[in-house]
């Protein structure tokens, strides 16, 4: 009997040992899969990476030549997109979690930002072109570019920024209203500077989204090649992660320019991966400290 | 501001611009997403004058350059719930058995370094992904399965799979998460083991979170767009096998419409497309909605 007993305690524990083990493999898988990724792209982007590449506009159809052009474009995409969403994305997210009652209207604001957080990218690629560059007429440009990013980085910040808001402790907000403040000198002067890295790190995050997206600027903002930067918002622009694409498909010499891609695509995750690191660290101090 | 303090009626009146201000800007993630939908019926409409609902939806041809032109979506729209099928029978497990791996049986140290790892899958760019698909993943598909190209479902549907691990994993674990440490404590203290306390009490109690995860994941890889581009093969045909190639909607919408003459028929039927698979992720993401709201996790006292 005792032996029976202990079959059954080293079969549930043998269980549990073998499910443990496919959570710890498929953790493992994704890590691995993620080191693959990494290897690939800097072992064979890394030479690629001079300081010619990195200061110089493409030259001899894209053949030879930098990326310049595309590194300022996707600055101005993503910090355009950034200066659009930012201030809406920051008063939805206070009135949602400071100002609104759990009801109706709340429900379908929440449903609408969730809804605006799944559309795919080459929708808001088609909305930006019927929208921005048709009907409001501002031709293929950076600005029609920034605010197709800026609609699509929008949930992101929203979401960011509620949960800097939701972190904040009760307590701070009751003192204020219990010193006579209003509700909205509570948030201005209380709320908010408690909040700001969270909304911080929410940007950063938002910045880094809209700097690597292609389907939305692909109609709105991109082109092919131009040979001089741009000098106003109405210009049309080159952009790493549109560079990377037409590179790889639809350049006039794909093999020959192998090194040139990896190099983009070097350049586009390390600006990337760079924010989001810069994000993730910022945001594991801050829970640290509270 | 300042000025006025002193006196409450005006104090309360500003108060009330503020709020009201306040709210209107809220709304325009809803207005965006009505506009959204606006302006793609708009320029997709006038498509269903030259073709009717059902040649377009269920149409087996789809050369929209031809003369005459085809316009049938229908190898289309099965070319993305194939590579979102394929795709999800990866990412499903791995998502939610790595989301299990977090928040129930990692330590503290191995998930300080886990995390990050599943933050930044999310964060790689979709061109890159779909880049590492063209020139990593597809010649060696080509070689390894001795297939004639390497850029199709099955390719299309790893890196689809990558791409939406991040989703279904962070979502569940935060399901996981909330899931009451009274109830975890009963069942331990019941004599259960880790794992019987995880398959019969913590898993049936974030069910829904875990559904809610796995929609939401399922309609990010029917709506990406550079990864099924650049590595689905791009053959608008009614796949037969998993290494044939395919063209899901949105890798047509975004390799024609370049070349598509503005307001042609080549153009509307684009937009058309948009709306079947905007469409498409709404289910996915209402439905995501209803389950995550009809079967919320409250307490103890919802198992």
């Amino acid at each position: 009997m005792y032996k029976n007993l202990n079959r059954t305690q080293k079969r549930r524990k043998l269980s549990q040992f073998i499910m443990f083990g496919f959570f710890r493999v498929s953790a493992a898988i994704n890590g691995i899969a993620l080191l693959i990724i990494f290897y690939f792209l800097v072992a064979r982007g890394w030479r690629a990476i001079t300081w010619t590449f990195l200061t110089q506009p493409p030259m001899d159809s894209m053949t030879r030549g930098g990326i310049l052009p595309c590194i300022i474009g996707t600055v101005c995409l993503s910090l355009g997109a950034i200066i659009a969403a930012l201030p809406i994305g920051v008063a939805s997210a206070i009135y949602l979690n400071e100002y609104a009652f759990q009801g109706r209207a709340l429900r379908i604001i929440r449903l609408g930002i969730n809804n605006l957080a799944g559309v795919p990218s080459v929708v808001f690629g088609l909305f930006g072109l019927a929208f921005f560059v048709v009907y409001l007429k501002m031709g293929v440009s950076i600005l029609a570019g920034a605010l197709t990013l800026g609609v699509l980085t929008l949930p992101v910040i929203i979401g960011a920024t509620e949960e800097a808001l939701r972190a904040v402790p009760e307590t701070y907000r009751e003192a204020s209203l219990g010193l006579g403040a209003t509700k909205w000198q509570t948030i201005y002067r209380v709320v908010l500077p408690t909040a700001l890295p969270g909304i911080l790190t929410g940007g950063i995050l938002g910045l880094s989204r809209a700097a690597g997206e292609t389907a939305p600027i692909m109609f709105t903002a991109a082109v092919f090649f131009t040979p001089s930067l741009p000098s106003s918002i109405f210009d049309e622009i080159m952009a790493l992660p549109y560079h990377i694409y037409v590179l790889a498909t639809a350049g006039t010499e794909i093999e020959a320019t192998r090194h040139l891609q990896y190099g983009t695509a070097l350049v586009l995750i390390v600006l990337v991966l760079g924010l989001n690191l810069m994000a993730i660290i910022y945001r594991a101090r801050l829970q640290k400290r509270q | 501001m300042e000025k006025s303090s002193h006196t409450g009626k005006s104090r309360y009146r500003t108060e009330k611009i503020i709020r009201i201000t306040f709210f209107c800007i809220s709304l325009a993630s809803i207005a965006t997403l009505a506009l959204i939908t606006i302006f793609l019926f708009m320029e997709g409409l006038p498509i269903f004058k030259e073709v009717s609902v059902k040649d377009f939806v269920f149409g087996q041809y789809w050369y929209p350059t031809d003369e005459p032109p085809d316009f049938g979506i229908f190898p289309l729209i099965i070319g993305s719930l194939s590579v979102t099928g394929v795709s999800s029978l990866i990412s499903i497990p791995l998502g939610v058995l790595t989301a299990l791996y977090l928040a129930e049986s990692a330590s503290a140290s191995v998930r300080q370094w886990v995390k990050p790892v599943v933050e930044l899958m999310a964060a790689l760019p979709s061109v890159v992904i779909g880049f590492f698909g063209m020139v990593i993943i597809a010649p060696f598909l080509q070689e390894v399965f001795d297939v004639p190209t390497g850029l199709n479902l099955f390719n299309a549907s790893l890196m689809l799979a990558f791409m939406s691990i991040p989703t279904i994993c962070s979502i569940s674990e935060d399901a996981i998460f909330s899931v009451p440490t009274e109830l975890k404590e009963a069942s331990l203290a019941l004599g259960a083991t880790k794992w019987e306390t995880i398959s019969r009490v913590i898993l049936p109690a974030s069910l829904s979170g875990i559904t809610t995860a796995i929609i939401l994941g399922m309609s990010r890889a029917i709506g990406e767009t550079m990864v099924v581009l650049m590595v689905a093969g791009g053959a608008a045909i009614v796949p037969t096998s998993l290494f044939d190639p395919v063209r899901p909607m949105p890798a047509s919408i975004a390799a024609e419409m370049a070349e598509a003459p503005f307001r042609g028929d080549h153009y509307h039927a684009l937009f058309a497309t948009a709306v079947v698979l905007f469409l498409f992720t709404l289910l996915f993401n209402l439905a995501a909605d209803h389950i995550s709201h009809k079967y919320k996790q409250v307490g103890a006292s919802t198992l």
